[in-house]
C-alpha cells in the first residue's frame, strides 16, 4: 500500500493553502506515492545501526560572530513585493488564523 | 458577547486549577538568529531585514553564536540540563509574519530541558515550578490588520507587515503541568512570568521589557473537580503582555472555566485572545488540522554541539541569582523582613537600587517609593517604574528637603508637578512659588495660637507627654498652609514649653 493516499495530499493542500482540483489530486496522489515509496526503499537499506541525519557530512557548530552586517532600505525591501503601503509588505487579510 | 463566569471562590470551591506558561523571551543580540541584520526595535519598518529575514530563495542562515551562549545561560539560570547536542528543526505554517512559510525553531532536541524555578509567593510561601524545556528559534514580522474594527483581525481588509523583528532570537521557556497552586494560582501565574523576567534580565541577555513584548506569555488554564487526577481540558490564552495581565487573565479564565464546566458543557479546546480593556478574553481560534507543524530538521543549519567544558565556561560567567541578590540587598539596605518584602510585592526593587546608586540613602529611596509612587502607579494603573520617576528626581527632591528649602509636603507637590511634565523639581519650586517658611517669627506666632487653643494638649506635653505635640504641629501646619518645616515647628514648640526634646 502506498504510504500516502489521496486524503493526505488533500490535507497537505489545505495546509500550504494550495487549491487542487479533483483530477489533480487523484495525479498527485499517484505521483506523491511513487516518491514516498522510493523514501521508504531508502530506509530499509539503512540499518538499526544507521542513525537518522538531517545532514550528510558531520559538521557543528557553525557559527557567526554577532557583528551587524548589511541591511536592506525599506525600498530595497519592498522592491519585488507584489503589494506594499507605507514602506510595509500590503497582503490580503487572512481570516481564518491569526 | 461576553462569556459567563462564577465567581473566583466559588470556581474555588468546586475546581482545582492546572496552569502552564510558554514564555517567549526576546534575546537582546546586536544581530538576528539567522542573519547579520542588526536586532534593533522601533526602526523604520522593513530596514533592519536583509534576504535572510526575508526569506528570499536560496538563501542560507547562519546561527548567532553569541544567542546560543545566551540561550545555554537561560538554561542553566533554569537548573536545566544543557543538550550536549541539538538540532534546528522547520515549524511549517502559512502566514505573512513569516516570509518563509516555516519558522525555524527546535522540535523534539531543545537546547535545554528538566529544569525548574521556585518562586517566592507574596507572603513568602516557596512553590517549585518545574521546566519542561527551554528551546531556540526566531520570532515573526509584526502584522497590523488595516479597516474593519480598530485594529483587530476580524473585518480587516488588508495587513501591513513589518519584518523587522523577523528573525529576532527567541528562547521558549515551557513550564511542566503546575498543580497545587489552588486559589494561588493567579499570583503565582505573575509571580512565575516575574520570576523569569528577572532571571533574564539580570542575566543581561534580554533587555526583558514587556511592554516592548521582549518577554510574551501564554497561559494555559484547566480546570479539574477537587480530587480528580486527570486533567481538564485547557485553553490557552495567548500574548499576554504584562505582570498584571498575567495575573487577571489566569483568574479569569479559571472563572470562565468554572462556568462552563458548571453549566455541563465540555471546555473547548482553544485559543484565547485577553483583552485588557474589558479585562476578559474571547474566542480566538479553535485547535485544528492548521496545527500540523510537519515538523522536520533543518537542513540548511547543522547540529549545535554543547561541549560540558564550553557549559562550564559559560556557567562561570552567570550573574548572582536574583533570590541571593535579593538576600543580599536586604542586608546592605538594612531592611526588616516586612519592608523588604514589602518593596519587592511593589515591585520597585530595581528602583530603589538605582536610586541608590543615584546618591540617596536607603531609608530615602524606600520611603520615596514606597510613600510617594507606589501609590500614584496604582492610581494611574501602571506599574512604579513606568510612572517615569527618574532616581535623580528623587535624590534632587530629598536634598530639597534636608535643605530645608520645601517640606515633605511641598516635595510630593512638586513630584506631581514632574509627573505631570512641568519641569524640573528646581523649576516647579520657583514657578508654584513652593518655600518653606524658616523666618521663626510667622511660626511662632502661629505656635502660640494653636497653644492657645488647646491648652489641654500645652499642659500634656508640659508633663513630659512629648507624643502629644502631633496635634500641635498639625496645627501650626494648617495655620501655615502647609508651608512650614515640620521638624522646625517641633523644635519650637519644645523650645516654646520649656522642654527637653
Amino acid at each position: 500500500m502506498a504510504a500516502i493516499n489521496r486524503d493526505d495530499v488533500a490535507h497537505l493542500a489545505r495546509l500550504a493553502h494550495i487549491e487542487m482540483s479533483a483530477e489533480e489530486l487523484d495525479r498527485m496522489a499517484g505521483e506523491l506515492a511513487v516518491i514516498v515509496d522510493s523514501v521508504k526503499s531508502v530506509s530499509e537499506a539503512a540499518g538499526d545501526d544507521v542513525p537518522a541525519t538531517s545532514h550528510p557530512i558531520p559538521l557543528t557548530n557553525v557559527f557567526r560572530e554577532d557583528v551587524v552586517g548589511h541591511t536592506f532600505t525599506a525600498e530595497q525591501s519592498l522592491s519585488g513585493a507584489p503589494d506594499a503601503y507605507e514602506g510595509r509588505f500590503k497582503v490580503p487579510a487572512i481570516l481564518d488564523e491569526d | 458577547m461576553s462569556d459567563a463566569t462564577l465567581s473566583f471562590e466559588e470556581a474555588m470551591e468546586k475546581y482545582d486549577p492546572v496552569l502552564g506558561f510558554e514564555v517567549h523571551v526576546e534575546l537582546n543580540t546586536k544581530t538576528k538568529m539567522f542573519s547579520s541584520a542588526p536586532n534593533v526595535f522601533g526602526d523604520e519598518p522593513n530596514t533592519n531585514v536583509n534576504e535572510v529575514d526575508l526569506g528570499m530563495p536560496g538563501v542560507l542562515p547562519v546561527v548567532n553564536k553569541t544567542a546560543i551562549e545566551s540561550s545555554i545561560k537561560i538554561g542553566l539560570a533554569l537548573n536545566c540540563k544543557i543538550a550536549e547536542t541539538c538540532r534546528f528543526a522547520r515549524k511549517n505554517y502559512f502566514y505573512p509574519d513569516t516570509p518563509k512559510n516555516f519558522q525555524t525553531s527546535q522540535y523534539d532536541e531543545p537546547i535545554a530541558y528538566d529544569g525548574y524555578l521556585d518562586i517566592e509567593l507574596a507572603d513568602g510561601t516557596v512553590f517549585r515550578v518545574e521546566i519542561e524545556r527551554a528551546h531556540m528559534e526566531e520570532d515573526a514580522g509584526k502584522l497590523t490588520h488595516m479597516g474593519g474594527a480598530a485594529g483587530r483581525i476580524q473585518g480587516a481588509d488588508y495587513s501591513l507587515v513589518d519584518y523587522n523583528r523577523s528573525g529576532v532570537p527567541l528562547v521558549e521557556i515551557v513550564t511542566k503541568p503546575i498543580e497545587g497552586a489552588g486559589s494561588r494560582a493567579p499570583e503565582l501565574a505573575k509571580a512565575y512570568v516575574a520570576a523569569v523576567r528577572e532571571i533574564v534580565k539580570n542575566l543581561g541577555v534580554s533587555d526583558a521589557r514587556m511592554e516592548r513584548g521582549n518577554v510574551r506569555c501564554d497561559a494555559n488554564v484547566s480546570l479539574r473537580p477537587h480530587g480528580r487526577e486527570r486533567f481538564g481540558i485547557r485553553s490557552e490564552t495567548k500574548n499576554v503582555n504584562s505582570l498584571r495581565a498575567v495575573e487577571h487573565a489566569v483568574r479569569y479564565e479559571i472563572q470562565r472555566h468554572a462556568a462552563v464546566l458548571d453549566s455541563g458543557e465540555p471546555v473547548i479546546q482553544e485559543t484565547r485572545h485577553w483583552h485588557e480593556d474589558t479585562r476578559s478574553t474571547t474566542s480566538g481560534r479553535p485547535k485544528s488540522d492548521a496545527d500540523d507543524y510537519r515538523y522536520f530538521p533543518e537542513p540548511d543549519l547543522v547540529p549545535v554541539v554543547a561541549s560540558r567544558e564550553w557549559v562550564e565556561e559559560l556557567r562561570a560567567t552567570l550573574p548572582e541569582p536574583p533570590a541571593a541578590r535579593r538576600k543580599r540587598l536586604q542586608a546592605d539596605w538594612g531592611y526588616s523582613d516586612l519592608e523588604f518584602r514589602d518593596v519587592v510585592n511593589a515591585g520597585v526593587m530595581d528602583e530603589i537600587e538605582e536610586t541608590i546608586a543615584a546618591g540617596a540613602t536607603a531609608t530615602v529611596a524606600r520611603k520615596w517609593w514606597m510613600g510617594e509612587i507606589v501609590g500614584r502607579a496604582k492610581n494611574a494603573d501602571v506599574d512604579p517604574g513606568q510612572l517615569g520617576v527618574a532616581p535623580a528626581t528623587i535624590v534632587e527632591l530629598n536634598k530639597m528637603v534636608e535643605d530645608g528649602k520645601i517640606n515633605n509636603k511641598m516635595a510630593s507637590e512638586v513630584l506631581d508637578g514632574v509627573l505631570a511634565g512641568e519641569g524640573t523639581p528646581a523649576e516647579i519650586v520657583e514657578k508654584r512659588g513652593l518655600a518653606v517658611v524658616s523666618d521663626d517669627g510667622p511660626l511662632l506666632e502661629a505656635i502660640d495660637a494653636v497653644l492657645a487653643a488647646q491648652p489641654g494638649v500645652a499642659d500634656k506635653i508640659r508633663a513630659g507627654k512629648v507624643q502629644a505635640i502631633g496635634a500641635i504641629v498639625g496645627g501650626v501646619m494648617k495655620a501655615t498652609r502647609g508651608q512650614a518645616d515640620a521638624g522646625r515647628v517641633k523644635e519650637l514648640i519644645l523650645e516654646r514649653l520649656g522642654v527637653e526634646g
